[in-house]
């Protein structure tokens, strides 16, 4: 964290929200000490950067999963029943939007567009996409990934 | 191209190819520019599409197999990875240009077919099922029996500006953009014409903003050089918040030099030293072939420092957009790049005369500054003598939902919608029909199949009610329930209003309420409420006024209009899930009841067990029957019945 508050040393607003980003995918998700750091840093209040971190939906203050989920819920992949994957990958999980499961194995969150609208429906699981799939294909794909990971 | 010919290709091209006028070369240039062009290859060259939109189709595997494959069989040739030809659909997309003969492209190239493609077309066979056609390419022995890619249903009516390169030329090559002309409208800018000139010259090309607000860019341009500022700002909007377009995104992966052309020459328009290209962060693949893109016009002298001598100089820097639809305008963006919550402020004063950090600053989107080398290369009358009254030039749509093909165009501004969606589209999937089209992202309108003859212009379609927005059309079957994706709409605007405005903020809210309470089951609520659903069906017209009437910026005006153009071409679908407490669609789970065809039901059981709410009774082995008061309308039945008994109404 010491390399990214270096790189942006001066204490100009405008870094707050690149030095997040950067914190952020460093660490994976910001803290409560996160905020404080960045504070005394940049001079800024911490209530201003909750403002901004809570404002923008990139910043996340949970620890993802091992394996992030991430479904499009743009209005062609949406079009393209998009919920119903999001809802058999909660009932498969026992995870809601934006939450990780109990293992802490997996976490979900929707996304409003990933660009990849010709595709619809979109869904990542970490760098791997997956498009054109059935809803009873989700079962087979957790399962192995739920293998992989032990 | 071996590695040690790089720096030789860069005074080449930066002496020879970007400052001759003329375009006459001597014998050797041309051939080295050919070799560049890759008009000639000395051995097989293998193309890959692998933008966002090939990623997600798997051509990141189909590469790793050609790899593979060239090693194991020890075949000299060369693999490129290029953007995308916008043909999506066809995605993963693999091409081979074998030496002497004309490029060949495939589709649906996926990891599994991608030897097969390959073994036969390096034995100069063709795979047919897989073929998608030929490149026109003069010189060039043709492949037999195969047609030519621009005679494609997909292509043929296109008319290619922006996508002149996309697909074709390697998006990570400053020298294969260079040599198709590139780079040599911001030499003559930087060199012959003072600024002002500049923006006079885009404002008689009439071109309008394509970030929908239609304003002319010249103008915007004139109006920050004559500001007086003590730094001026340039930023492109690549944010492209609209879920379902995703064309700006496509033009920086398959072509991202045009869009720094474009924009270098804005910057040196407006009297701006410092540029920002504002990306959203999902946006990966985008990033990474941006920022390579900078550092490469960087090496070659195109940004920094007194470029060609002029005394212009020009720094250009990537900013990652955090996720905020809000920030796709204007003044939201300019507050979100200085480090707070992107709120919108009031205009005026515009951005053009007080924008980031209160200096001039012009904000124009990708497309937009994609048309601009090739407005300045060929003059405004080129670009003029495309395009309607209203609208010169050309648009860029993107095709998604239910299109029977999808990806993005490029056609004269103008054309109806039934063109792009019957000629270039090829019309709905599976034979459906169509319902409506959606144009203009989230808080866009949706077209009746009545309107479809409407010309997309800026003009034509403000008559209707519309606005073209970033140009993302979804097309809608007639399996869409209009009120759902209303409801859709309203949620997804309520989750992303900023919360400055009142009326955005709550009367979306409010807004949502209604239509959930038009989409719920009835069978649930009192008689206070019903008559709460009914007092709400009769205020939505007038809350959706008073929400676009009294909000500040573009999100709270534009909220209410996917309910107001639903209303207005669809009321028929509104009054029978209010009236008839039924949806027509079936997509309003709440509103449907079940029923058993007794013919088919083989009693097998297998429904009753399923049912949560025990609403299903009958013997094995005889026709079972749902007892309509206690089904909930889940429809769990319906997806576990495997002999179609089970139907909704």
């Amino acid at each position: 964290m010491e390399a990214i508050f270096e790189k942006y040393s001066l204490k100009k607003p405008e870094n707050l929200i690149p030095l997040l980003q950067e914190i952020q995918e460093a660490n994976g998700y910001l803290t409560d000490e996160i905020v404080e750091k960045v504070s005394v840093h940049l001079n800024i209040p911490t209530n201003r950067i909750y403002g901004v971190a809570t404002f923008y939906d990139q910043f996340r203050f949970k620890r993802r999963g091992m394996f992030h989920i991430r479904v499009c819920r743009g209005t062609s992949c949406y079009l393209c029943s998009s919920s119903s994957y999001l809802k058999e990958i909660e009932k498969l999980l026992k995870v809601q939007d934006g939450s990780v499961s109990r293992d802490k194995k997996f976490s979900l969150e929707t996304v409003n567009c990933m660009g990849g609208c010709s595709q619809s429906p979109v869904i990542r699981i970490n760098d791997t996409y997956y498009h054109h799939l059935s809803v009873s294909d989700m079962g087979e794909i957790i399962r192995t990934l739920r293998a992989k990971s032990e | 191209m071996p590695a040690q010919d790089i720096s030789d290709n860069k005074a080449f091209l930066t002496e020879k190819v970007i400052k001759n006028y003329s375009g006459i070369f001597d014998k050797a240039s041309l051939s080295r520019i050919a070799s560049i062009r890759r008009d000639t290859v000395d051995r097989p060259v293998i193309y890959i599409g692998t933008g966002t939109c090939g990623i997600i189709s798997g051509a990141k595997a189909t590469l790793e197999k050609v790899r593979k494959f060239i090693a194991e069989n020890k075949i000299e040739a060369s693999i490129i990875e290029v953007g995308c030809n916008g043909f999506c659909s066809a995605e993963p997309l693999l091409d081979i240009q074998l030496p002497g003969k004309t490029r060949l492209s495939f589709h649906n190239v996926t990891e599994d077919k991608a030897e097969d493609v390959l073994n036969s077309a390096l034995h100069h066979t063709v795979q047919s099922d897989l073929v998608l056609g030929q490149y026109r390419q003069a010189g060039l022995e043709e492949w037999p029996n195969v047609g030519l890619i621009d005679n494609l249903q997909w292509f043929s009516l296109q008319t290619r500006h922006i996508l002149k390169n996309a697909g074709i030329i390697s998006p990570a090559s400053i020298e294969e953009y260079i040599v198709r002309g590139g780079y040599k409208s911001l030499y003559k800018t930087v060199l012959n014409y003072p600024a002002d000139k500049i923006c006079e010259i885009i404002e008689q090309s009439e071109l309008k903003g394509r970030a929908g607000g239609g304003f002319l860019t010249g103008r915007k341009w004139k109006i920050a050089l004559d500001t007086a500022g003590d730094q001026k700002y340039m930023i492109c909007n690549a944010d492209e918040s609209d879920p379902g377009a995703f064309m700006d995104r496509a033009v920086i992966e398959s072509d991202p030099h045009r869009v720094i052309e474009g924009l270098a020459i804005a910057s040196y328009a407006i009297g701006a030293s410092q540029a920002i290209i504002y990306v959203r962060s999902d946006y990966e693949n985008p990033l990474k072939v941006l920022e390579y893109a900078i550092k490469q016009a960087r090496e070659y002298g195109l940004l920094g420092e007194d470029i060609f001598g002029s005394g212009f100089s020009l720094s250009i820097n990537i900013r990652r957009g955090a996720g905020a639809f809000v920030c796709g305008e204007e003044t939201a963006l300019i507050t979100s790049l200085e480090g707070q919550r992107g709120l919108p402020r009031p205009k005026p004063p515009f951005p053009a005369e007080k924008g980031l950090w209160g200096q001039p600053t012009v904000i124009n989107n990708v497309e937009t500054l994609a048309n601009i080398p090739g407005i300045l290369e060929n003059g405004p009358g080129w670009f003029k003598s495309t395009g309607t009254q209203s609208s010169k030039g050309t648009k860029l749509f993107s095709v998604a939902g239910k299109a029977a093909s999808t990806g993005f165009i490029e056609v004269p501004m103008g054309i109806s919608f039934s063109s792009i969606i019957y000629d270039i589209a090829g019309g709905v999937r599976d034979g459906n029909a169509l319902k409506a089209v959606q144009l203009g992202g989230p808080s866009g309108v949706c077209i009746p199949p009545a309107e479809l003859d409407t010309p997309l212009d800026f003009e034509a379609l403000s008559a209707i009610g519309a606005k073209l927005g970033l140009g993302g059309l979804v097309i809608l079957d007639e399996k869409t329930c209009m009120v759902n994706l209303a409801k859709y709409f309203i949620d997804f605007l309520q989750k992303e209003s900023c919360g400055k405005c009142i009326p955005c903020r709550e009367g979306t809210r409010k807004m949502l309420d209604i239509l959930n309470g038009i989409t719920k089951r009835p069978k649930e609520e009192s008689a206070h409420e019903t008559l709460e659903r009914f007092k709400g069906v009769v205020q939505l017209e007038n809350l959706a006024h008073v929400i676009s009437d009294t909000s500040l910026c573009g999100l709270g005006q534009n909220a209410p209009n996917p309910v107001l153009s639903s209303l207005k071409w669809f009321r028929e679908e509104f009054e029978e899930h209010i009236f008839d407490r039924r949806c027509r669609a079936g997509v309003c789970h709440d509103l449907r009841t079940f029923y058993i065809d007794v013919d088919p039901c083989t009693g097998c059981n297998i429904c009753q067990k399923k049912c949560p709410e025990n609403a299903i009774i009958g013997s094995v082995k005889l026709p079972h029957f749902i007892i309509e008061s206690k089904c909930t309308g889940c429809g769990i039945c319906f997806d576990v019945c495997k002999f179609s008994a089970i139907y909704f109404k």
